[in-house]
């Protein structure tokens, strides 16, 4: 039986770190990710801009199946105009052994900031998706999953 | 194997904003798990997904190896012109594949 | 008993099946009644509903496909594809995979809808036939058994299958494995309840080849079932045994009137 998972405190993106400037792209991963690598991640995104809460919202099952497949749907309030569209959505976990799930860019010809997919989830946490708008403002959401085992695993 | 199966309505109306599905066969190997001798099996996994329609780019995924086996996307776009929307997978191993599909805007 | 509890790697399901030789006692043939059957379709999430009822978006399509083309291609000596003898699937197809297994007289016994497509392959076909779970054989036994999607499982009344249901009813209720438990005591007697986290089904083979999260990956039922069997730390039956075919039998007896999934999804 797997053990209790502490969970970690969740960070309000908006206060927390100092201007931590960029990090460094070529970096050792750690073979599990931690909510430390998530944030680093997702600094390598937004830089030094704060990301504010809103607009984005999250589909994804609180109580999973199976970690091995995982709907997730993201879906953005945006006009998307050429003044006023999303133009990139990134989705970033905290206890897989990378924490980038996902990035894709758009434009205004997409009428509508959805995207929809199927991931993995290694272990109950929190997944983060971040809308980088036209004009250079940030928002996100986040959204916890509980993850658990099959009874009996398959043996090859 | 059927690489891919994609989903682009057949006719649509102008300015009309539609749903796009794909769905392409593959293992998405994560580059995290071991064999049963305890080797590390080594990645490979499709890396971005890109949508043209009519040759202009509409869409652009880089998917990382936490998107599941076969890889879902969905997305939107609007009905501009009739044409094809094309799609084109990329990844590990030279990985590389194309498909398309026409669509009738009135 | 007490050794295995020991063990460092003990599986969930075997700590939580040591509670069931503690607390169970072997009933008599307790069938579960015709009212409740239920697939594993009902306890299905959302998504994954989702995912089994449009093909444009379920990963076994990507099989169903390749199971089309090979009904079209030409193989073996004979040169002869499905189609040349069979026509459209769609309409030869249909109902095939809601009665399987059959009788074939020839063999004097039940043969599964593998068996028969490896039939038609070597004496037919003059070709190679499939291996058990190769891309070939699942992308074939996927395209057959989706041109049944939607009819009730049919209930076999053919007399010469009768000694064969009953000896798949007897391996049903039979304990094996070092866990020391049979189907019925789980599938039987517990659905509904939790294994761990797990949701035990009735276990209803209404979907089969199908498309399980677990294995990220489509796959048949006697793949399904050697993994309960190591799950009971059994020695699971051989692919195409007479076992496999005798248990497929009776498993499809007792979900008479279920409708065929296939390709369904499952956790």
């Amino acid at each position: 039986m797997r053990d209790v998972i502490t969970r970690p405190t969740r960070r309000d993106l908006l206060g927390a770190i100092a201007g931590a400037g960029v990090v460094s792209v070529i970096c050792i991963e750690p073979s599990r990710a931690t909510p430390a690598s998530m944030e680093a991640a997702i600094r390598s995104v937004v830089g030094e801009a704060s990301v504010k809460k809103g607009k984005v919202r999250i589909d994804v099952p609180p109580l999973v199946e199976n970690g091995n497949l995982v709907s997730l749907a993201i879906d953005i309030d945006s006009p998307m105009t050429p003044k006023d569209h999303v133009k990139a959505i990134h989705v970033f976990n905290e206890l897989n052994p990378q924490p980038n799930v996902i990035s894709v860019h758009i434009g205004p010809r997409a009428g509508r900031a959805k995207i929809s997919t199927r991931f993995r989830l290694a272990d109950t946490q929190t997944v983060v998706a971040i809308a980088e708008m036209s004009d250079g403002s940030f928002y996100s959401a986040s959204a916890d999953v509980v993850v658990t085992l099959a009874a009996c695993l398959e043996r090859l | 194997m059927a690489r891919a199966l994609i989903n682009v309505p057949k006719t649509a109306k102008r300015g009309q904003i539609i749903e796009i599905k794909t769905l392409i066969s593959h293992i998405m190997e994560t580059g995290f798990r071991r064999d049963n001798v305890g080797k590390l099996i080594p990645r490979n996994i499709i890396t971005d997904l890109v949508c043209t329609y009519n040759g202009e780019e509409i869409f652009r995924a880089g998917l990382y190896p936490a998107i599941a086996a076969n890889p879902f996307i969905a997305f939107f776009t609007v009905a501009t012109e009739s044409g094809t929307i094309s799609f084109k997978w990329t990844g590990d191993n030279g990985f590389d594949e194309t498909a398309s599909a026409k669509i009738v805007v009135e | 008993m007490s050794g295995y509890a020991s063990q460092l790697r003990l599986p969930a399901c075997a700590a939580i099946a040591m509670g069931f030789i503690a607390a169970t006692v072997l009933p008599a043939r307790a069938e579960i009644p015709f009212a409740k059957q239920r697939s594993g379709y009902a306890d299905l999430g959302h998504d994954t509903k989702a995912m089994q009822d449009d093909d444009s978006i379920n990963p076994a399509t990507l099989w169903v496909l390749d199971g089309e083309a090979l009904w079209n291609t030409k193989a073996g000596a004979s040169n002869r594809a499905c189609s040349d003898c069979h026509g459209s699937a769609t309409n030869s197809m249909k109902g095939i995979a809601a009665r399987y297994p059959a009788y074939d007289a020839a063999r004097k016994g039940p043969v599964d809808l593998e068996q028969r497509i490896n039939i038609c392959r070597t004496e037919h076909q003059k070709a190679e036939p499939f291996k058990f779970e190769s891309k070939d054989m699942l992308a074939m036994t996927a395209y057959v058994g989706r041109q049944s999607r939607g009819m009730p499982i049919e209930e076999s009344h053919d007399a010469p299958l009768k000694p064969f249901i009953e000896a798949g009813r007897k391996l049903f209720f039979e304990r094996q494995g070092q866990i020391n438990l049979s189907c019925a005591q789980c599938h039987d007697d517990n659905w509904g309840k939790h294994l761990a986290s797990s949701l035990i089904p009735q276990g209803h083979p209404t979907g089969y080849p199908l498309y399980r999260l677990e294995w990220q990956s489509l796959g048949s039922l006697q793949r399904r079932l050697r993994n309960c069997m190591i799950g009971m730390r059994a020695e699971p039956f051989a692919y195409g045994a007479p076992e496999q075919v005798n248990l497929e039998l009776f498993l499809k007896w007792r979900a008479r009137g279920l409708r065929v999934e296939t390709p369904a999804v499952r956790p």
